[in-house]
């Protein structure tokens, strides 16, 4: 399964401080070997956003880690009904939020921190996406460029009450509130949702650096261009949300399905190259 | 912090600020803003303020209530609408739009208690804004007296969102002089464009804000610029360079 995955997946990441702000507070975590990708967007004054941030993707990371060691994440869940995906990252989530909550308690410089969540975890030709806050998922599959997570801020509840519309939107002052972050509460509402993926999909995760500087139509036509080039693509995407201002710090990590990676087909793989030992 | 300035016929009347989550507006004493004049409605117009954004609403006016020269039912309010009650008008204007320091605008910050929040916007219906209680939603994370400043709502209001910077002002031209397609023109009007074939050697052109460069994307071998094989590193174009990628001499220019 794992050297299933290092086939099956191209990562690319980058995080950049933009062009205003003095440090960066964005963290990501590529392990493709695994499937997993984690990238967050610290919040809190003085340097305490990037530690909520460095929190989160290094807890999650060596987490969902260790727990893909002992369990594969494609086997049902007996008690939920959903994949073993689930519960992991909800398990994982859930201890970083408890640690960033509880260093923000204990440590004064670090009071009120948190950080916003997007992260994926590929297995059986399919992710599962948690997310939390206004970090995105977008999906470009064949010419069709999408966001598939859906933000958790004042603005995206304004939308869907229908109290303001796309448009109006776009002239919000209210950009970046949030409703939801990872180690503000002891208790953290995480959104899950499964997605079926296909050959040549390209995945990308960014920070509101990105989306809140470039068009979406601007970011489809990176990816549609240099989908062959994923790590230029990347920091063409940083370089235009520099261009158009960069007033906020912007991370991005792009994944391109290359291969099936069918659970099925990972046990075949393993057979087969344990046979060829 | 947003405010209002009531005129007539040119003279300044009064300053209004607004500093509740509903305002209204119209000729009887209970409004927060009363004007007294036959024209106005008893209850004109009402201006809900959701954190930075606020939003008028006629209250089914006898008059009508306008927003630079047209009427409205409901709109979104943008710094510098003039609003029009019958001869009267209200100047709608943000302060302290500038910020002091870069770094503090546009910092992410958490509401609290969305669930508390959520159903009052999901009583909305097409004719009356519900007032937001931010009461109803403890605003500050972890109150503490050490709280970093920017987790507070108080501070100032975000700027919006900077035009982007006029990308290069004249348009960088490609002209095709070598192969099947010589003579054609391509105008470089999006940010990026492809050059090349798929699988054989590609390379982009991108407009920014400094300029028109040159990136080489996939192939073996570098597109060269006037004979010479780029690094890979982005190459800045200058006026009258001649490009060569996949057998393929064009030359860049400004139109």
């Amino acid at each position: 399964m794992t050297q299933h995955l290092v086939t099956a997946l191209e990562v690319a990441g980058l995080s950049d401080p933009g062009m205003v702000r003095g440090h960066n507070e964005d963290a990501i975590a590529m392990h493709p070997a695994v499937g997993l990708v984690v990238l967050a967007d610290g919040m809190g004054g003085y340097n305490a956003g990037e530690v909520a941030s460095g929190i989160a993707t290094t807890l999650i990371s060596e987490g969902v880690k260790s727990s893909l060691e002992v369990i594969s994440p494609h086997m049902e869940d007996a008690t939920t009904g959903k994949s073993v995906a689930h519960r992991i990252l909800r398990t994982e989530i859930d201890k970083a939020n408890l640690a960033i909550f509880q260093t923000a308690q204990s440590q004064p410089q670090c009071a009120g921190m948190g950080t916003t969540l997007v992260t994926a975890l590929f297995y059986d030709n399919r992710l599962t996406v948690a997310h939390v806050g206004d970090s995105r998922l977008y999906r470009l599959r064949g010419s069709n460029f999408e966001v598939i997570t859906k933000d958790h801020s004042l603005l995206q509840e304004q939308l869907d009450s229908g109290f303001i519309t796309p448009e109006q939107a776009k002239m919000s002052q209210n950009r970046n509130l949030v409703t939801r972050a990872v180690g503000i509460d002891p208790q953290l509402d995480v959104e899950l949702n499964d997605h079926e993926v296909e050959i040549d999909d390209i995945y990308l995760l960014c920070s509101d650096g990105l989306n809140d500087m470039v068009d979406d139509e601007d970011i489809g036509l990176v990816l549609t261009t240099l989908r062959n080039n994923l790590p230029l693509a990347a920091g063409q995407l940083v370089q235009m949300a520099n261009d158009n201002g960069g007033r906020d710090n912007v991370s991005v990590i792009l994944v391109r399905i290359k291969n099936n990676f069918s659970a099925e087909r990972g046990f075949w793989a393993r057979l087969f190259s344990w046979l060829a030992r | 912090m947003a405010k209002l300035i009531l005129s007539l016929d040119g003279m300044v009347l009064r300053d209004f600020k607004i500093e509740t989550d509903k305002i209204k507006i119209g000729r009887k004493a209970h409004n927060d803003l009363q004007i007294d004049n036959l024209a106005v409605s008893g209850e004109h117009a009402s201006i809900t303020t959701i954190q930075n954004d606020s939003f008028l609403e006629d209250l089914g006016s006898t008059n009508g209530t306008m927003v630079n020269g047209q009427p409205i039912q409901k709109h979104f309010l943008q710094d510098g609408d003039v609003i029009e009650l019958g001869k009267y008008k209200l100047k709608y204007l943000r302060e302290g739009a500038p910020r002091a320091t870069a770094e503090d605008f546009e910092k992410t910050m958490v509401i609290r208690s969305p669930m508390a929040a959520r159903p009052a916007m999901a009583s909305l219906d097409t004719t009356t804004m519900p007032a937001y209680k931010p009461d109803s939603t403890s605003i500050q994370p972890a109150a503490s007296p050490v709280a970093p400043a920017v987790n507070t709502i108080q501070g100032n209001p975000p700027t919006p969102p900077a035009p982007p910077p006029a990308a290069a002002e004249r348009t960088g031209v490609i002209q095709v002089l070598t192969g099947g397609n010589a003579g054609k023109t391509l105008d470089l009007v999006k940010n990026l464009t492809s050059l090349g074939k798929p699988g054989v050697q590609v390379a982009i052109i991108t407009k920014r804000p400094n300029g028109y460069f040159i990136t080489h994307v996939e192939g073996p071998k570098r597109p060269s610029v006037n004979g010479e094989q780029i690094s890979v590193q982005a190459h800045e174009l200058k006026e009258h360079d001649l490009i060569e990628l996949a057998g393929i001499k064009m030359e860049f220019f400004y139109k």
